[in-house]
């Protein structure tokens, strides 16, 4: 029998909630497990637990987009208890994980499966992408339809190419039959060419394999002329280049119906990082150029990106134990992901509202889901953190399973001081 | 954690811990490499030929990769230098076995080897090394993937300075393959250091990288063109699998368009010199009369290569040396 949600009240916070425009300090009732009520309590709200968050922001609970949780198949990277815990330090209370598992999320079995380990571990809710071909072969389509019905919300084909244009966009169309949006990583494995490294001047000297911007911009073009000849909905997930930021800039403009994402990392490396062959600034797609990072951070800061995700790809420390070339690419990246978009805010990119909308109602709407917002009536995930707190990465400070940071060291603002799932406090900090 | 290549390299005192890249190096540190060479080129000559430097130490020669030339010149360097010297063919035994490169480099260090010079398929394998090896050892890079081969550019300067006398004033053209070549690499950063004045890179546009004026060259695609006036030709191997993978249409069309004759030759400097890191592809890259023709300095390369390698191992495993005394004290 399910306990019934305590009455809470947040008091005293300053409260930013983008998709409601609100930004202001005032207390946030939460009843039943819903958002109640901003500012007045309704008579007789009589809360259980009062959290006081004087000088702290309160604001709708993180929607990480892309994230590997290594479960199953390779638990000895990371676990969804193991994640969905770090998750919840971190303010994170929806994660959408990718379908590249093994097995793979291709049956409703293993989408059962994952959803029964995250709901047993309790710390966040997770919506499992699956996938679009039958163990990402790249050339059968998955029964998309059950999938659906057995809880994915979004189908991709991950890092997998699929096997032709043919198959692209019957993919897109069966897909969009059922409502379901289909992500996308734009990349074409032939320019790819087993490549590493920005194909530029830092790969140049450093004599790494490269991956040129068209591998991403190709792939790109080639997406949305497939999307507009199928009407399917389509996201871009994890773009690289200030270039494909400009043809989504142009597709918005034309009324696409296409959306795209950007991992943090992106927003703050670039190929002149990899100098010193560092394997945990090894990520795919790769960091490119100065000019990139400033057009994706444009595009984030002119909501042409809609939403900011982590790309979480936990490791253990022999997948990093390489020369450069030889280690699997990817950044644990949830314990990183509201530093380095607060990161934004201080380095006047774009203002804290905007920010914290590329996390919260940015990819709910990307996803349709009523989530990511203060509403009365919603969810009632909360995200508390104190802004006025720095502290220091090292491999201590990072509660992901993996601790492949390139961050180490860095300075990072805002702690997370509480988080609830549903109206439940899942995570809050014990104070000394 | 990554360092920069300067302060993985060097110690306080800009003494060589490690010899990795020219990257970051300076001019005073490459002088002082070939005038410590110069020095142990009349060892060769001796009827003894060895001196005691590194009596005691034990080098290992970590080849990953195939080599002749490179790891019998190290061979014989490291002999010279009076060390005793392990040769690995790590490509046929641990790997194959599943070994990891750390867990290889672990079991080396537990037999007390002083020194890796290592060779490896992988751009970043001899910086991977240098990371992880104890303090105390000493790792010299044979290669590693495209990036860099930095005893081959030095023998190479070596060469040059012994023909031309100075750099400052000359012009270098670098001719084939740079896109995969760490020969071509090493070389641009050490002749420019050096202070040439000009380095051209002459191939067509498939085997140069994308932005190579960003190395410090100016690149021609026309060997006519690019040969005129040049002090010194640098000839690089043609892997033939280059003509697979739409990167050439076949070794006809590139020996006409880049293979060095007799006829093109005319066009460089009447006193230019003729190099190649070896081995030669006869016919692909270069015509045999040029290869054994007077202007060809191609074997005293492989002669000089074994002072410059003694040069180099003498200098890091002094330095690595000094640094454990300092950490006894």
């Amino acid at each position: 029998m399910k306990k019934k949600k305590k009455d809470i009240t947040i008091r005293n916070g300053r409260v930013v909630d983008p998709g409601n425009g609100i930004d202001e300090v005032t207390d946030l009732h939460l009843s039943g497990g819903k958002v109640l009520a901003l500012g007045q309590p309704p008579e007789n709200f009589q809360p259980l637990l009062e959290i006081d968050a004087t000088d702290q922001i309160v604001c709708p609970g993180l929607i990480d987009l892309n994230v590997n949780l290594r479960e199953p198949g390779n638990e000895h990277k990371a676990t969804i208890a193991s994640e969905t815990a770090c998750a919840a330090r971190n303010g994170i209370t929806t994660l959408c994980c990718t379908p590249d598992t093994l097995p793979v999320i291709d049956t409703p079995a293993v989408v059962g499966q994952i959803r029964h380990k995250a709901r047993k571990a309790g710390y966040c809710r997770l919506l499992p992408q699956g996938a679009l071909t039958k163990n990402l072969d790249g050339s059968h389509l998955s029964e998309m339809a059950a999938l659906k019905a057995a809880g994915c919300i979004a189908v991709s084909n991950c890092y997998t190419p699929l096997a032709n244009t043919l198959v692209q966009r019957r993919a897109m169309e069966y897909a969009s039959t059922f409502n379901l949006l289909t992500i996308i990583r734009p990349e074409d494995r032939h320019l790819c060419n087993n490549g590493c490294a920005h194909e530029g001047k830092v790969a140049d000297r450093l004599g790494l394999p490269g991956i040129p911007e068209a591998a991403e911009t190709v792939a790109v073009a080639r997406d949305l002329a497939l999307a507009e000849t199928t009407g399917a909905v389509i996201h871009f997930h994890a773009l690289s280049s200030g270039s494909a930021a400009r043809t989504m800039a142009w597709a918005k403009r034309e009324g696409r119906k296409v959306s795209a994402d950007v991992a943090i990392h992106q927003l703050h490396l670039t190929e002149l990082d990899l100098e010193g062959f560092d394997s945990n600034r090894h990520v795919r797609p790769p960091l490119r150029t100065d000019s990139d990072r400033d057009g994706l951070r444009k595009a984030v800061a002119e909501n042409v990106i809609q939403a900011i995700c982590s790309d979480h790809q936990p490791h253990e420390a022999d997948a990093k134990s390489s020369p450069f070339p030889d280690t699997e690419p990817g950044i644990s990246g949830l314990d990183t992901l509201l530093p380095l978009t607060l990161k934004l805010v201080e380095q006047g990119v774009m203002d804290l509202s905007s920010a914290i909308a590329r996390l919260t109602c940015g990819p709910a709407d990307i996803l349709g889901l009523p989530l990511g917002r203060l509403t009365p009536g919603y969810a009632a995930d909360i995200c508390i953190y104190d802004p006025n707190r720095q502290w220091h990465v090292s491999a201590e400070q990072i509660h992901s399973a993996g601790k492949n940071t390139p961050f180490t060291g860095w300075e990072m603002p805002g702690r997370v001081t509480h988080t609830l799932l549903k109206g439940r406090l899942v995570f809050h900090e014990e104070r000394l | 954690m990554s360092l920069s290549n300067k302060a993985l390299q060097l110690d306080d005192e800009q003494r060589l811990l490690h010899f990795l890249t020219i990257d970051g190096l300076d001019r005073s540190i490459l002088t002082e490499i070939l005038d410590t060479a110069e020095g142990f080129t009349g060892v060769s000559e001796r009827t003894i030929k060895k001196v005691p430097l590194c009596r005691g130490k034990v080098v290992a020669n970590l080849f990953f990769e195939n080599s002749t030339r490179t790891r019998t010149t190290f061979e014989l360097a490291a002999k010279r230098l009076s060390a005793d010297v392990l040769n690995l063919n790590i490509s046929a035994s641990a790997t194959s076995k599943g070994e990891t490169l750390l867990d290889t480099l672990r079991n080396l260090e537990a037999m007390h080897v002083d020194m890796f010079i290592v060779r490896h398929a992988t751009s970043g394998a001899a910086h991977f090394i240098a990371q992880h090896a104890d303090p105390g050892v000493g790792v010299i890079n044979a290669g590693d993937g495209r990036h860099a081969h930095p005893t081959q550019a030095m023998l190479d300067m070596f060469t040059i300075r012994r023909h031309k006398g100075e750099f400052v004033g000359l012009r270098v053209a670098i001719v084939g393959d740079i896109l995969h070549s760490r020969v071509a690499r090493s070389q641009i950063l050490a002749l420019n250091t050096l202070g040439v004045s000009e380095v051209r890179v002459v191939a067509p546009q498939t085997l140069l990288p994308s932005d190579a004026r960003s190395l410090g060259v100016h690149v021609y695609h026309d060997f006519d063109e690019g040969i005129r006036d040049v002090d010194v030709i640098i000839m690089l191997r043609l892997q033939k699998e280059r003509m697979r993978g739409a990167m050439l249409p076949s070794e006809h069309e590139y020996f006409s368009l880049y293979g060095l004759t007799e006829r093109r030759l005319a066009m460089a400097k009447p006193d230019a010199i003729v190099m190649h890191p070896g081995p030669i592809n006869r016919g692909v890259e270069m015509d045999s009369k040029v290869a054994d023709g007077s202007k060809s300095v191609i074997l005293q390369q492989v002669s000089y290569g074994i002072a410059i390698r003694m040069a180099i191992i003498s200098m890091v495993i002094g330095t690595q040396n000094l640094r454990t005394q300092e950490v006894a004290v």
